[in-house]
């Protein structure tokens, strides 16, 4: 039985978040009133023209050189030509045959192997407007009119094209994720799927296991997340295997994911193959990214996920946890800022990762939203390293912060969580407690340390809680032996 | 190279709609155009950048600066159909 | 008799000194040029519109402004008319195109903005070949418009109303676009001056464009100086053009009473023989041969590529014009044609709002960019433009100006070459090669034919050579004296 093997590369948009559109000066805005960002530009009026919005350009630089790739020094615009009512030109400025960068790669952690994907090129373009199709069904051909709203024509997009390097579901939606993590990194993107400020197409084929044939691939469209990127990527694998297995042949087509079905469909065919009919778009001019501004962009690149990851299990973080932090900035920021502050990366991590996390989401809250800073962690870490708080109390404690009750200090007196850490008091109540439990003192004595726990309780409730239980336990072991 | 224009998928890619008779006569003006053209794909270009643009000029960029909107109601009122503030077309046949 | 001394006669700098002597109003003038367009557009429709009411109100705060001290300079208070492929905010424009009827743009074009600085008054809109796409003005989807001096014949194209208009004092100025000579050529037949630009000196912005490339918008005037005055108005870097040139603007008007001593002026054989009616080629030679009298050295340089200009230009103009017009879809102005479907609707919309000449040119283009194609057809014209560039600039290396005439013939008849496209394109061998270059140049009338139709003299200049070009300009205006007038501004003329 021949096993075969995937071959995926991946096309993914990112729509950069500058303030305003790449070609005019319409704001760059989700979810604003239909055709309220617009101009005689992103309208495609008669006589407007474009204007490149340096910033996209910057944009687009930092996540060339983020992906590792030569930043072309003469690049060109040119137009990329369809009919489609969503375009409002009936056709597109991108780039074609000189992209502004080309030939990177990223590195993906998959199964604690390392996968390098190759880049094929990073490239410029603007977004089209949408259309709402208002008949029943959902689907296009199903609707009697279908409406436009154009406020999102001329967002500058970002088209990063994969070398067919990826080899399995998890890969794709791995280099997915770090991509994500890159340009969110970079903060040159929301990078949201579900608003579709970052979108994915996969091409996907098989073939026999040590071939070094390209089989005929399928271009996979409408992943509204990672966990769909992966799933419809596995899907169309083991389609395309299983028509291959059966004596059939993949057709070379579109095919759309649906979520609910778990499943891809062909997409109607195109009567006939594209013809974009290219040429250089004659209203710009070329760009020109010489030597010392391409060492600018690399120079002011922020520390990348990959670098930060080393860095967080260096610290003693484990990997699930420094993951965690990468994926999110702000939680990584304001761990940076409470280990530099000297607080134990372990516990904070744990602490961000773990009651931050599960407030937030529980609360439906955002991070900068809440009360809760580096300083906080930073005293709070110190209260448990000093006893003055126990491990479990600190949890709540992180808690009350969270709510805005006040800094750790207060919350933990207000809400009587300090510890009772003066070794005399805890020993006159392990005392008073041993004098009620001979019985149990007396088998202790012989060796039998069964009683401690029930002993340790005892304490505990005579002191309402506050006592450290490793103290409490301490002592108690030192009155059995002595 | 003599010329034979597939006129009709030429008219479907512009986007067009034409008669035959259109189709067949505009078919042959094309032709005879292209024709004409011929003297000029013969010339030796081998080497010569092409021209797009004749000044020659780099890097003309905005910064990313809001500018007023134009008024959806003027915009609109241009509009062969709109409704609630969006263009209104037929259903939409290809999805691409 | 029309009237002597009627303003609407005046040039823009004699009006302009009327105005501040007192002698004239800026709503006098307009009225005059009103009273004109009355009489002369049965006979010419040089426009498409008139804006009355945006006029006669510009000009009243014309008048206000410069009794209250403000001066916005020598276009203060003038009628100036505007192709309908210039947007204009609140005024219908079309493009003579009927996919554009009705269509009342919500922003003014570049241009038009800078007029409106400069005191100008708008007076209307000029009819045109569709989408600047002609050389007779009679591609217009709203009937042609006619040559002032016999109104059997064209006045050229595509800027044909607005040198028609300008000819007989239906405006004082106005500005066109010129692709691939719809500037100099219907000046040349209508008698008035006509000025391409170099590409880049005037914003595009807001122009419905043809071919991005090669358009740029230029003045037609009645004088040199005139269209002087007219394109320093319009001149400049503009952020919402990105291929608009940066720096100093050059000084157009700077040296037009200099004369051409000391100036090496080069007659291009390739535009000034072989197929040109002998009595332009006459009237070229007697005004060349006036430039040496006067002090000019002139000599012979060849544009060994300029024989291949017309075949290049219809391999790169319709190919941009073929995505330029791609917009006009019946989605968010202009005509709708229904259909069951949005493609259907686009194509029935498109097939039926675009004229021959316009659908002509879309084809054309999109088959010269369509894969297996580009290479043989779009490409290969690019190197050649490249070459064209390389001949300019070894001739430029010689002389100051080039030289030719302007239109191979003088005004044709209507319908006379509306038949075979090639033979129209024909009319516009000694334009095109300025535009694929890129460089400035001009028409200036040096005198009639035999049948009384006015001949063009064409000057061209390297890029940004404005000033230069000016100064032959004008001199070539003074010695050839050429004041005639077209019938239709100086005789008796009753509307039918
Ligand atoms: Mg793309
Ligand atoms: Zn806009």
């Amino acid at each position: 039985m021949t096993s075969y093997e995937p071959v995926i590369g991946i096309e993914t948009h990112v729509e950069l978040r500058t303030q305003s559109k790449m070609f005019c000066g319409c704001a760059v805005e989700f979810g604003a009133d239909p055709n309220t960002n617009t101009c005689p530009v992103c309208l495609g009026l008669p006589g407007a023209l474009p204007v490149p919005n340096r910033q996209g350009i910057e944009g687009i630089l930092q996540i060339g050189a983020a992906l590792n790739c030569e930043i072309v020094e003469h690049s060109l615009f040119h137009r990329k030509n369809y009919f489609y009512p969503d375009l409002p030109k009936n056709y597109q400025i991108s780039q074609y045959d000189v992209p502004l960068c080309i030939e990177g790669h990223l590195d993906v952690l998959v199964d604690g192997g390392v996968a390098r994907i190759g880049i094929t090129r990073v490239h410029m373009e603007e977004d089209t407007g949408k259309s709402l199709h208002a008949g029943e069904g959902g689907r296009i051909h199903d609707a009697e009119h279908s409406l436009l709203d154009f406020n999102r024509s001329g967002v500058p997009l970002v088209e990063i094209v994969t070398e067919p390097d990826i080899r399995s579901p998890e890969q794709a939606r791995a280099y997915a994720m770090e991509l994500q993590r890159i340009v969110r990194t970079l903060g040159v993107s929301d990078a949201r799927l579900e608003e579709g400020s970052m979108r994915f197409d996969a091409n996907v084929s098989v073939r026999p296991a040590g071939s070094d044939e390209f089989g005929t691939r399928t271009e996979v469209k409408n992943m509204n997340s990672m966990r769909s990127l992966q799933r419809a990527v596995a899907f169309e694998i083991e389609r395309q295997v299983r028509l291959v297995e059966a004596g059939g042949e993949v057709v070379q087509e579109t095919r759309h994911w649906n979520e609910e079905l778990g499943a891809t469909s062909s997409m109607r065919s195109k009567e006939e193959s594209e013809d974009y009919r290219y040429f250089q778009e004659p209203d710009l001019v070329p760009l020109e990214v010489d030597a010392v501004w391409q060492q600018r962009v690399r120079a002011s690149l922020p520390e990348l996920p990959a670098v930060r990851r080393m860095r967080y299990i260096d610290g003693g973080v484990d990997a699930a946890t420094a993951e965690n932090l990468v994926d999110d900035p702000g939680l990584g920021a304001l761990f940076d800022e409470a280990v530099a502050g000297g607080a134990d990366a372990k516990t904070v991590g744990n602490w961000l990762t773990g009651e931050v996390v599960a407030y937030l989401r529980q609360q439906d809250a955002e991070l900068a939203s809440v009360a809760l800073t580096s300083g906080h962690l930073v005293t709070l870490g110190r209260m448990v390293g000093d006893g003055t708080v126990s491990a479990t109390a600190a949890k709540e404690v992180l808690r009350a912060v969270l709510a805005g009750e006040g800094d750790p200090e207060t919350v933990a007196t207000q809400r009587d969580l300090i510890q009772i850490s003066d070794s005399g008091v805890i020993e006159a109540e392990v005392d008073a407690v041993l004098a009620a439990h001979p019985e149990e003192l007396g088998r202790m004595r012989a060796g039998d340390m069964k009683p401690l726990g029930y002993l340790v309780g005892q304490v505990m409730r005579a002191t309402g809680g506050k006592a450290d239980p490793k103290a409490v336990s301490e002592i108690l072991r030192s009155r059995a032996s002595g | 190279m003599p010329v034979h224009v597939d006129i009709a998928k030429v008219a479907k890619l512009a986007r067009i709609a034409l008669s035959d008779v259109q189709l067949a006569r505009y078919g042959a003006q094309l032709n005879q155009i292209l024709d004409h053209a011929e003297r000029v794909q013969s010339l030796p270009t081998e080497g010569v950048p092409p021209t797009s643009h004749p000044m020659p000029m780099s890097n003309a960029f905005r910064d990313d600066e809001l500018e007023p909107p134009l008024d959806r109601d003027e915009v609109l009122a241009q509009a062969p159909d709109a409704i609630d503030g969006y263009f209104r077309v037929p259903r939409i046949l290809d999805d691409s | 008799m029309a009237p002597v001394n009627d303003p609407a006669d005046l040039t823009i700098l004699d009006a302009a000194a009327a105005l501040r002597s007192g002698e004239l109003t800026a709503t006098a003038l307009y009225e005059a040029v009103l009273r004109r367009a009355s009489i002369t557009e049965s006979h010419l429709h040089a426009y498409l519109t008139i804006d009355q009411e945006g006029a006669r109100t510009a000009a009243a705060q014309a008048d206000d402004e410069l009794a209250g001290g403000t001066d916005h300079g020598p276009l203060h208070g003038i009628p100036i008319a505007l192709k309908d492929n210039l947007c204009t905010r609140g005024v219908e424009t079309t493009a003579s195109s009927q996919i554009l009827a009705g269509y009342v743009p919500p922003y003014d074009a570049t241009v038009v903005t800078r007029l409106r600085a400069a005191g100008a008054v708008v007076f209307g809109k000029t009819n045109l070949d569709e989408f600047a796409m002609g050389s007779s003005t009679e591609n217009s989807g709203f009937g042609p418009t006619r040559n002032p001096w016999d109104t059997e014949r064209v006045p050229g194209g595509s800027s044909g109303g607005a040198a028609a208009a300008v000819a007989v004092g239906s405006a004082l100025g106005a500005l066109g676009s010129d692709t691939g000579g719809s500037v100099r050529q219907p000046g040349a037949l209508s008698g008035v001056v006509g000025v391409k630009p170099t590409y880049g000196l005037v914003s595009r912005y807001g122009l419905i464009a043809f071919a991005s490339s090669l358009d740029q918008i230029g003045p037609l005037t009645r004088t040199v100086g005139d269209a002087a005055v007219l394109l320093e108005a319009i001149s400049g870097f503009d952020p919402h053009d990105a291929t608009s040139i940066r720096g100093e603007v050059p000084a157009i008007g700077g040296a037009l009473d200099r004369g051409v001593e000391g100036l090496t002026i080069g007659v291009v054989p390739e535009l000034s023989g072989e197929g040109i009616d002998t009595q332009v080629v006459d009237a070229f030679r007697a005004t060349v041969d006036r430039l040496a009298e006067a002090g000019a050295e002139v000599v012979e340089v060849s544009l060994p590529t300029a024989e291949h200009a017309i075949s290049t230009y219809y391999l790169i103009a319709p190919a941009e014009a073929s995505a330029n017009l791609a917009r006009f879809d019946g989605v968010r102005y202009g005509l709708r044609i229904d259909g069951e479907t949005t493609e259907d609707m686009m194509a029935l919309t498109r097939g039926q709002g675009f004229g021959p000449e316009v659908i002509r040119r879309i084809l054309l283009g999109t088959y010269s960019l369509s894969a297996g194609y580009y290479d043989a057809f779009y490409g290969q014209a690019q190197r050649v433009r490249t070459l064209m560039r390389r001949d300019f600039a070894a001739a430029y290396e010689q002389v100051d100006v080039l030289v030719s005439p302007t239109s191979p013939t003088t005004a044709f008849r209507l319908g006379e070459k509306t038949t075979d496209p090639l033979t129209m394109y024909y009319s516009d061998v000694c334009t095109i090669p300025s535009n694929l270059a890129g460089d400035p140049a001009m028409s200036v009338p040096v005198g009639l034919d035999a049948a009384g139709l006015p001949i063009g003299f064409q000057v061209m200049a390297p890029a940004l050579g404005e000033e230069t070009m000016f100064r032959v300009a004008a001199e070539i205006e003074r010695l050839s004296g050429f004041d005639a007038r077209p019938v239709l501004a100086t005789s008796e003329v009753v509307a039918p």
